[in-house]
């Protein structure tokens, strides 16, 4: 009956099949190449499909399985696959989205030179980032984490003639990986102290679970979820370490869907989701996550109603909701970090896809060289309305279900951060529809040089397929229907469900796009009106709090500093040391050269000299 | 008197290997070896009769090495006149075929 689920490991293989077939192939086979990745992507999604209405089954219990990997002494490393409720989910989502991004890039990126190198780097970052949800202990999740790191770096650097996507790729690997050092040392940490050495989840669950059951002190148990945490905040964007996920828009556009919107930003969440049992079991780590992510939240919106590049309001919204999964796990709602993580994944991908297909069209990305693009792109538009208004948390759309589980858990545990949360979400509605009405509505813009059309079909179908989920997704879990949350956790958390968190919900989603739609769509408020009355505060949004500014000023410059002073004491230091002697050698052999004239006296006198030196070591040792 | 005879073999030793070294004269050159080994010799004799243990071994040993230097002065004279034959010359700084 679980065929499926026993088999689900070779769910990431097809995609990496696809990238081998890939790389070998070469450039030169452009269609097949583009088939090559959807069908590798399209087999691992009806694989999960599977192996998921297996899960559905309320009797299916956890499967995995594994073998003997590095035995050391008495202790033995496995490796394996685990097939549990929320990995199921998970595989869903990524390879539903990457299947979708699949097709729609071969309309995207039809005309770009390394189209196969695109579609090879795309299946193995689906490889990898499959391999990490189905990995069953916290090594081989962390390899399969830097691995999507990896494919993020390669695929934000895909244009790597622009100089901005170079430093974006740059950037986005080195800031995550200091969130990723945090995560090494905390594995580091928790293979320290776990009964056995065990790494592998179920372990770490029945280890944590039990309530403290001594095996781990609490301080060391909150230093393993801080650890743990840091990885989370490099790799899903929050507060300290967001600066990098904006810049990596540089990418190509299904890119920041796939990775910077729906999946690997989703890994951190995922792995919150994962460790769950060690933050709960530390109250004080649950507090900092909660608060980690509210601040990201309400900050990350904030910023994005001053951007002005399509792209870079998405990648902050993402920040943004990203902190709101952050703070739903530091509430202790599983669920609805989970929950958000599902819709989201579907809505933002759908907003970047269709945010592609306008830049496709109009080869910009500042809204304001946009504008009146909804007569001509109607299917993008109608699309990125619904995405619009799921994100907004409007219902009955997907994005409304998932905030207000977030809410109504944040009423219940805490109300200041749902008060933060509320605002969020005013300012969430706001940037939307700001965007929404500044580039499909208005009057077009001057700077439009040609005939602006609907995208080709291949990328028209991705945006109406993920327009369904995000309508539809939501109602898994809703007040009344605790279906989700009772699938994953076993039924073991309580459904949050207030009248007034969801009236609030609502009204600040619609007093956003309504306010957004005084200004932006029928101008009865000057848009510059609220700038022009906090002119500091409308630039540090633009800005984005100077944060990149603050970096590169403390931080930035200081390494440089130390590295610059490090190469100085290499090429003068070692270096110098190295050329001495490399000198002092071939000064010496050309004085030897020139001693040996051929005349036997010299060399009698050499001898002599030899020897002098043998009995004047000898004898001197003597005194030593 | 061990001492005296060793002190008067160094002096005769340092003579020779300076005269070997330092003149221009392949036949002073020679007879500086010459010089030399006579002052090895006269350090085999001055062990075997004032050694700690007396032996006449050294003294055979000191006339097998006089006929040796006898031998060894015959072919260098030999070689020597052969060069002066070649070269026209007996100054040894002309002699430079080992530098290659």
């Amino acid at each position: 009956m679980d065929q499926f689920t026993q088999t689900a490991w070779l769910i990431p293989l097809f995609p990496f099949a696809a990238f081998l077939l890939l790389t070998a192939l070469g450039r030169s086979y452009r269609r097949a190449g583009v088939m090559i990745g959807s069908v590798g992507a399209l087999a691992a999604l009806v694989m999960s499909l599977l192996v998921f209405f297996e899960r559905l089954d309320p009797d299916a219990v956890d499967y995995s399985e594994g073998f003997n990997w590095i035995t050391l002494g008495d202790y033995t490393l496995k490796i394996g696959f685990e097939v549990t409720n929320l990995n199921s989910l998970m595989l869903i989502i990524v390879t539903l989205v990457s299947f979708l991004v699949n097709v729609y890039s071969a309309g995207y990126m039809k005309k770009d030179e390394r189209i196969t190198v695109f579609y090879g780097y795309v299946a193995l970052f689906t490889f990898a980032m499959l391999g990490l949800v189905l990995s069953d202990n916290m090594l081989v999740f962390y390899i399969f984490w830097e691995l999507v790191g990896v494919c993020s770096f390669l695929l934000v650097g895909f244009w790597y003639a622009k100089p901005a996507a170079r430093a974006a790729a740059k950037k986005a690997f080195i800031v995550t990986r200091i969130g990723d050092a945090g995560l090494l040392l905390g594995i580091i940490v928790l293979f320290w102290y776990m009964p056995g050495h065990a790494l592998d989840f179920s372990s770490i669950h029945n280890v944590f679970s039990e309530g403290q059951s001594g095996a781990i002190t609490m301080s060391i148990t909150t230093s393993i979820a801080l650890l743990l945490f840091m990885g989370v905040i490099g790799k899903s964007g929050q507060f300290p370490l967001h600066v990098w996920l904006p810049d990596a828009m540089e990418g190509p556009t299904p890119i920041s869907a796939l990775i910077h919107a729906a999946t690997m930003v989703a890994a951190g969440v995922f792995l919150l989701a994962r460790t769950f049992d060690i933050f709960e079991a530390s109250a004080a780590a649950m507090h900092t996550v909660a608060y980690f992510g509210g601040f990201t939240a309400i900050f990350a919106a904030m910023v994005a109603l001053a951007q002005n590049d399509i792209k870079r309001i998405l990648a902050y919204s993402t920040i943004s909701q990203l902190g709101y999964m952050v703070m739903a796990m530091g509430l202790g709602s599983m669920t609805g970090g989970i929950f958000h993580l599902f819709t989201h994944a579907f809505f933002k991908a759908l907003l970047f896809l269709a945010a592609g297909s306008v830049i496709h069209a109009v080869h910009t990305q500042n809204i304001h060289e946009m504008g009146g693009l909804g007569s001509k792109m109607r299917i993008t538009a109608w699309t990125f309305g619904i995405g619009a208004l799921s994100l907004s948390g409007i219902p009955p759309f997907s994005g409304f279900w998932s905030k207000d589980a977030i809410l109504a858990s944040a009423l219940d545990e805490n109300p200041f951060l749902f008060v933060v949360g509320l605002a969020a979400a005013f300012c969430t509605a706001l940037y939307m529809s700001r965007l929404f009405f500044i580039v499909f509505m208005g009057k077009s813009s001057v700077r439009q040089p040609r005939e602006v059309r609907e995208s080709s079909k291949s990328m028209t179908i991705p945006l109406l397929v993920l327009a369904v989920l995000s309508v539809g997704a939501g109602f898994v879990e809703t007040p009344w229907n605790g279906w989700l949350g009772s699938w994953l956790t076993g039924g073991g958390e309580e459904v949050h469900a207030s009248a007034a968190a969801i009236i609030a919900s609502i009204a600040v989603g619609v007093l956003g796009i309504y306010v957004g739609w005084l200004m932006y769509g029928k101008g009865s408020i000057e848009r510059g009106a609220a700038a022009a009355k906090a002119p500091w505060l409308a630039n540090l949004l633009e800005r984005q709090y100077y944060i990149n500014e603050f970096y590169d000023l403390v931080i930035v410059r200081s390494v440089r500093g130390i590295g610059k002073s490090l190469a100085a004491f290499d090429e003068y230091v070692i270096g110098g040391a190295v050329r001495f002697f490399g000198f002092a050698t071939v000064t010496g052999g050309r004085m030897l050269t020139r001693m040996n004239n051929g005349q036997t006296q010299v060399f009698g006198l050499t001898a002599v000299i030899g020897l002098l030196v043998i009995i004047a070591v000898i004898v001197g040792r003597r005194f030593w | 008197m061990l001492p005296s005879y060793l002190t008067m073999a160094a002096i005769l030793f340092c003579i020779g290997l300076y005269g070997a070294l330092v003149k221009r004269n392949a036949v002073i050159v020679l007879l500086s070896i010459e010089l030399m080994l006579n002052a090895v010799n006269l350090n085999l004799v001055a062990f075997s009769k004032y050694g700690v243990v007396p032996s006449l071994t050294g003294q055979i040993f000191a006339l097998f090495t006089i006929t040796v230097a006898a031998a060894e002065a015959a072919v260098g004279v030999a070689v020597l006149i052969a060069l002066f034959r070649a070269r026209g010359t007996v100054n040894v700084d002309e002699f430079d075929e080992m530098r290659r």
